[in-house]
Parts: structure tokens; C-alpha cells; sequence
């Protein structure tokens, strides 16, 4: 049988997840359950949601270094607002979709930098986090918590939210015409530009939709926590990032892929309850994290240089 | 009119611009009377980010991709790791500098290291040492809180010639940097990859050499940024680093130095590190509040972005 290069590519994220998953059960067989399952990925399904939006931006070639502040202002509307009056909380976090989808039509227009731009917008997002719960605080509404909490029969919510997501974000970004044409503006966005094609309106709408799944990311971390802070999600801007790469997306190219984001999203969640269950003392947690980024990536190469040799014997 | 083309097609002018404004408004408002007081701690503040935005440039400098996200984790350990050895005893300064620059050039071979040999991304390279780096610092640190040496302390602490000892040693990195990138074959050779790898490579520069010099640089300069806080503010603590990873690479890009390479600034990192303690300073003056004050620091950086900004970019 003969793989395409993008099976190929999601070949690596999802072995590495197997390997991971497949450890963590050998040293905590009670993980082997309904239970332990939905315990292990609980805190998965947001990472995953922010994972897709900063690969919806980086499919058209920019980056999004205000993810994580982004996520905790969304947090902290939806334990305030979107609590005790949805409408307005509806209506702010149309508004800050709306802000991102003026962001990629001012980075386009303007030619700025993308990094530079976040960077700054991380400082209003997390201003107004500030400002919305100036401490933790807040509670989640009920229906956020029911979805976040259900029992779906035989396979736990974090997996089945973890498929519904990769394979909604695989329809939309891989096989619907949109999707194809942002990913074009990220492969070359002369030719895009070339076909007729408005490159303002595809920036803007790749940066609509990860607004979108940012905000979705928010919704589901207070539905999970139960409360929000201003400074809950901060790490999830490089988490989003190395979520990416390790799904073997890049940087530059509109080479991306739905399903090994997602698939990242839940190794990196992973790696932080195997080593946990390894007993490594919590001085040394942060760095085994590292070493598994660094294993994972190096296991990639490996496959690229076998995928290369297939391609020229 | 166009003399003022002349100055306007300077890139690093707006960050000194946006700075004198923001001194003026600050100085105004307080009635002339926090001049002096502003100036100094401005440029105390503003030389550690300095420090690191140098090394930083260096890094940025060297194309699409190149950013180095180990310098907070650097910082830490550096800072860390000097105090430990240094152990309140002045004699060991020098011991403690030598320790420090060390763990730099560690940090920064490891970083390349990964680069080259995994092929990884430079932000995912330098991301996943960090997290090894701060690993190290969490481990030497073991909460324990150790004293500068006095000497030390009060040379990070004081003035000369009512300039902070601090921002003299920024100059002199700064000053270095600038004959390093404009006038040694070195310089030419990191602008050279950043404008086009393929040509460099043609040209026969050697480009392995090169970025793994700028590397181990970049990270020398921020475990001596963390040496030197580590002594201003009596001690070395594990989020001591934690700002200084958007700051740097803020200062580098408000300075005018180009995003996608090839183009780099070292005057502008002045400016606008200046200008981003300014800014957090003048909002404390009007009295605003934690979140104001974020929002406001964030749209004013967009705004200096915006009105500096149709450089040729690439991210």
C-alpha cells in the first residue's frame, strides 16, 4: 500500500501518541479505564482548540503570540458575562472574533509583522482579563459545564470532543474550498493574489476562524475548571505552537494538518501526566517535558529522511 | 522637508521619538520634579532589556524563523547559578562573571546543537532547551534566596557621574555590537544569511559557523543580563527572567530592526527600550490601574508599529 506524504506526515504525531499512551498503561494500568481515559485527556480538548487556532493563523505564514493571553480573556467572559447575561457575553466575544479578523486584515494591509502585532495584543487581552476578574473568580454556565461533564456511553467526552473537533477542522481547512485557499495564501500568496482571489478577506477569514475556535478553547477550559483567572491559559501560547510542529505542521508554506494538531494537543497533555505517574520529582517535570518535545522531534527527522528515500531511490 | 525624509527614513527614530514624547508628557505631568529621578531609573530598568535585546537582534537578524525563546530561562539560571558559587564573598566576583558567561555558551551550543542536528525549528529548539534550562535553575535554586556580594550589589546599584553603572555596561555592549555588526566580517555575514540564505551559502560564507556563533552569543548576553539583575535586585528568583522573552524581542522590533532579517538596528534597541519602560512609568504616574495600564502598553506598541511600519516584512 501506498501512503501519501500527508498520511506520512501524520504517521509521527500519532505514533508518538501511541508510544506515550501505551507507557502511561504500563506503569498505571488503572488508567485503562472510562475513568482514567477521560482523566487523562480532560484537560486536552481546550489546548486541542487553541492548538487549531494557531494553526489556522500559521497556515497563512504569521504567528499568534497573544494565544495564550487571547484564551484567558475568553475564559474569564465566559465565568463573568456569558454567565449571568449570555447576550452581552455572546455579543463581547463576537466582538473580540470580529478584532481578530481586523488584526489579519491590518497585518495584511500594512505589512507588519504578525509576532510584533500579537505581541502587543497580548498586552490589551490580558489587560482586559485583568480588568473582567482582577481575581480568580467567576463560575461557569451550567450549560458549558453540562457539555464539558456528559458521559457519553462506552468512549469518554475528551475523546469523542478530540474526534468531532480534528474531523470538523479537517473538513473545513483540508477539504472545503476556503480552506484550500488559505493554505494557498500560506504556499503563495502572489498566485492566490494572481487567480483573482482577495488575499485581505482570506487573511481575514483564517484569522476569523481561529478567533472562533480561540474563544471555543475558553468556553471549554472554565467548563472544565469551573472558574477563571486572568492568568489561567497563559502557557497556552507556546503549547499551541509546539502542538503544531509536533503535528507536523511548519512555520512557513500552508503546510498544516487538522488532525495532527490535535493529535499534538493530546500528546503534549499526555507528556505531562506520564511523567507524573513516572514519580520524576516535580523540579525536573518541566525539563522531562522538553526532553519528550525534543525525542518526538528528533523521531520526525528520522521518518522525514525514510519518506525522503522512498521519494528518490 | 527633506531633511525631515532624511531622518524619517531612519528607522530607529521613531522609538526615540515615541520616547522623548512619553518623557515629556511624564515630566510634565509631575511638574518637572521626577526629571532626574525618571532619567535614572529609566535607564536602569531600560539596560536590562537592552543587554538581552542586543543578543536577541543578533539572532533575529539572522532570518525568518530565528528567534531565541531560551533567554528568559538563561537569565534565571545564569543569575542562579553565579550567587550559588559567589556566595557573599566579594573575591569571587570575577569566579561568579567566568560561571556565568559559561553557562551562556552552554545554553547556546546546546540551542545550535539542536538546531542543526534535529533540523528542529529554532522557536521549538530554543523553546524545549528552555524548559531543560529552567529544569536546572529550579533544581540549583531550591528556593533558597542568596545574597549578592556587597561589592557586586553596589556596583549594580549605583552611578557614575549620575548615570547607573548598569546602563554604562549597556553602552558598552551596545557599542561593541554596532562595530561587531557593521564593521567586522562577522556582521556582514549574519546580514548576508538574513537577506538570503541561498545567496550566502553561495558566496561561500560559512553559515553553520556563523548562526552557531550567533547563537552561543545571544546567550551570553543574556546569562550576563541575568548575572547583572540577579545583583541589582539582591538576589536570584526563578521568574526573574519571565518578562524579559516578549520584551526582548519587542525591543528588537520596535527598534527597527526587520522582522524578517537581514536588517538590524542597534541604536533603535535603545529607544525603544527606553521607550517601554517610559510607557509603564507615565501610566503609573496617571495613576491607572493593573489592566488599564496592559491595555494601553499594548496599543501603544501597535500604534508605534503601525506609524513606523510598511517595512518589507515577512511574518
Amino acid at each position: 500500500m501506498k501512503l501519501s506524504s500527508g498520511a506520512i506526515r501524520l504517521v509521527i504525531p500519532a505514533v508518538s501518541l501511541a508510544v506515550l499512551l501505551a507507557a502511561v498503561f504500563y506503569m498505571q494500568p488503572r488508567a485503562m479505564s472510562y475513568t482514567g481515559l477521560n482523566l487523562l485527556f480532560n484537560l486536552a480538548v481546550p489546548i486541542a482548540l487553541a492548538t487549531i487556532a494557531q494553526m489556522l493563523i500559521m497556515s497563512v505564514n504569521d504567528l499568534d503570540l497573544s494565544m495564550g493571553t487571547f484564551v484567558s480573556f475568553t475564559a474569564c467572559v465566559t465565568a463573568t458575562f456569558l454567565q449571568t447575561s449570555p447576550a452581552i457575553g455572546i455579543l463581547i466575544l463576537a466582538g473580540a472574533i470580529a478584532a481578530y479578523a481586523a488584526l489579519g486584515v491590518i497585518i495584511h494591509i500594512r505589512q507588519l509583522p504578525s509576532i510584533v502585532v500579537t505581541l502587543g495584543m497580548s498586552f490589551v487581552w490580558g489587560g482586559l482579563a485583568v480588568l473582567l476578574l482582577p481575581s480568580p473568580g467567576g463560575a461557569a454556565p451550567g450549560w458549558v459545564r453540562w457539555i464539558m461533564t456528559a458521559k457519553p456511553p462506552v468512549v469518554p467526552m475528551a475523546i469523542v470532543a478530540s474526534v468531532i473537533i480534528a474531523a470538523i477542522t479537517h473538513f473545513l481547512v483540508m477539504r472545503s474550498s476556503l480552506g484550500v485557499l488559505i493554505r494557498g495564501v500560506g504556499g503563495n500568496q502572489r498566485s492566490v493574489e494572481r487567480a483573482g482571489w482577495s488575499v485581505v478577506g482570506l487573511r481575514a477569514a483564517a484569522y476569523a476562524m481561529a478567533g472562533f475556535f480561540a474563544v471555543l478553547a475558553g468556553i471549554a477550559l472554565v467548563g472544565l475548571t469551573t472558574s477563571a483567572d486572568a492568568n489561567i491559559a497563559l502557557r497556552y501560547t507556546l503549547l499551541s505552537i509546539a502542538g503544531v510542529i509536533l503535528g507536523g505542521g511548519e512555520f512557513v508554506g500552508g503546510r498544516v494538518s487538522p488532525i495532527g494538531a490535535v493529535i499534538g494537543a493530546l500528546t503534549l497533555t499526555l507528556a505531562g501526566s506520564f511523567l507524573s505517574f513516572m514519580r520524576i520529582s516535580p523540579d525536573w517535570q518541566i525539563g522531562a517535558q522538553g526532553a519528550i518535545l525534543i525525542v518526538v522531534l528528533a523521531l520526525r527527522l528520522f521518518l522525514n529522511r525514510l519518506e525522503k528515500r522512498e521519494k528518490n531511490p | 522637508m527633506n531633511g525631515m525624509r532624511t531622518l524619517g527614513a531612519k528607522p530607529w527614530i521613531w522609538s526615540f521619538a515615541a520616547a522623548v514624547i512619553v518623557w515629556v508628557t511624564t515630566v510634565w505631568f509631575t511638574g518637572g520634579s521626577s526629571a532626574v529621578g525618571l532619567s535614572q531609573a529609566t535607564l536602569t530598568f531600560a539596560a536590562f532589556s537592552i543587554i538581552v535585546g542586543v543578543g536577541q537582534m543578533f539572532v533575529i537578524t539572522l532570518g525568518p524563523g530565528n528567534i531565541d525563546l531560551s533567554v528568559p530561562a538563561t537569565m534565571t539560571l545564569s543569575g542562579t547559578v553565579a550567587l550559588k558559587v559567589m556566595d557573599v564573598q566579594d573575591s569571587m566576583i570575577l569566579v561568579g562573571l567566568l560561571l556565568a558567561i559559561f553557562v551562556g555558551i552552554a545554553i547556546g551550543m546546546g540551542n545550535y546543537a539542536l538546531i542543526k542536528l534535529l533540523r528542529i525549528p529554532p522557536i521549538i529548539a530554543t523553546l524545549s532547551m528552555s524548559f531543560i534550562v529552567q529544569s536546572f535553575a529550579i533544581w540549583t535554586n531550591r528556593g533558597l534566596r542568596i545574597k549578592p556580594p556587597e561589592m557586586l550589589s553596589s556596583f549594580a546599584t549605583s552611578y557614575t557621574f549620575g548615570i547607573p553603572n548598569v546602563a554604562l555596561i549597556a553602552l558598552l555592549i551596545s557599542v561593541l555590537a554596532w562595530v561587531l555588526l557593521e564593521k567586522s566580517v562577522y556582521g556582514r555575514r549574519i546580514s548576508a544569511i538574513g537577506q538570503s540564505s541561498f545567496a550566502a551559502r553561495m558566496a561561500g560564507i560559512p553559515i553553520d559557523g556563523t548562526r552557531f556563533v550567533t547563537y552561543v552569543l545571544c546567550s551570553v548576553l543574556a546569562a550576563l543580563c541575568g548575572y547583572l539583575l540577579a545583583s541589582f535586585s539582591g538576589g536570584a528568583a526563578l521568574n526573574m527572567g519571565a518578562e524579559y522573552l516578549l520584551m526582548s524581542i519587542a525591543v528588537v522590533v520596535i527598534g527597527g530592526t526587520a522582522v524578517a532579517g537581514g536588517n538590524s538596528n542597534v541604536p533603535g534597541i535603545w529607544g525603544a527600550s527606553l521607550f517601554m519602560f517610559l510607557v509603564v512609568s507615565m501610566l503609573n504616574t496617571y495613576g491607572f490601574g493593573a489592566g488599564v495600564r496592559l491595555i494601553l502598553t499594548g496599543l501603544i506598541i501597535i500604534a508605534v508599529i503601525l506609524a513606523a511600519g510598511g517595512r518589507k516584512a515577512l511574518r
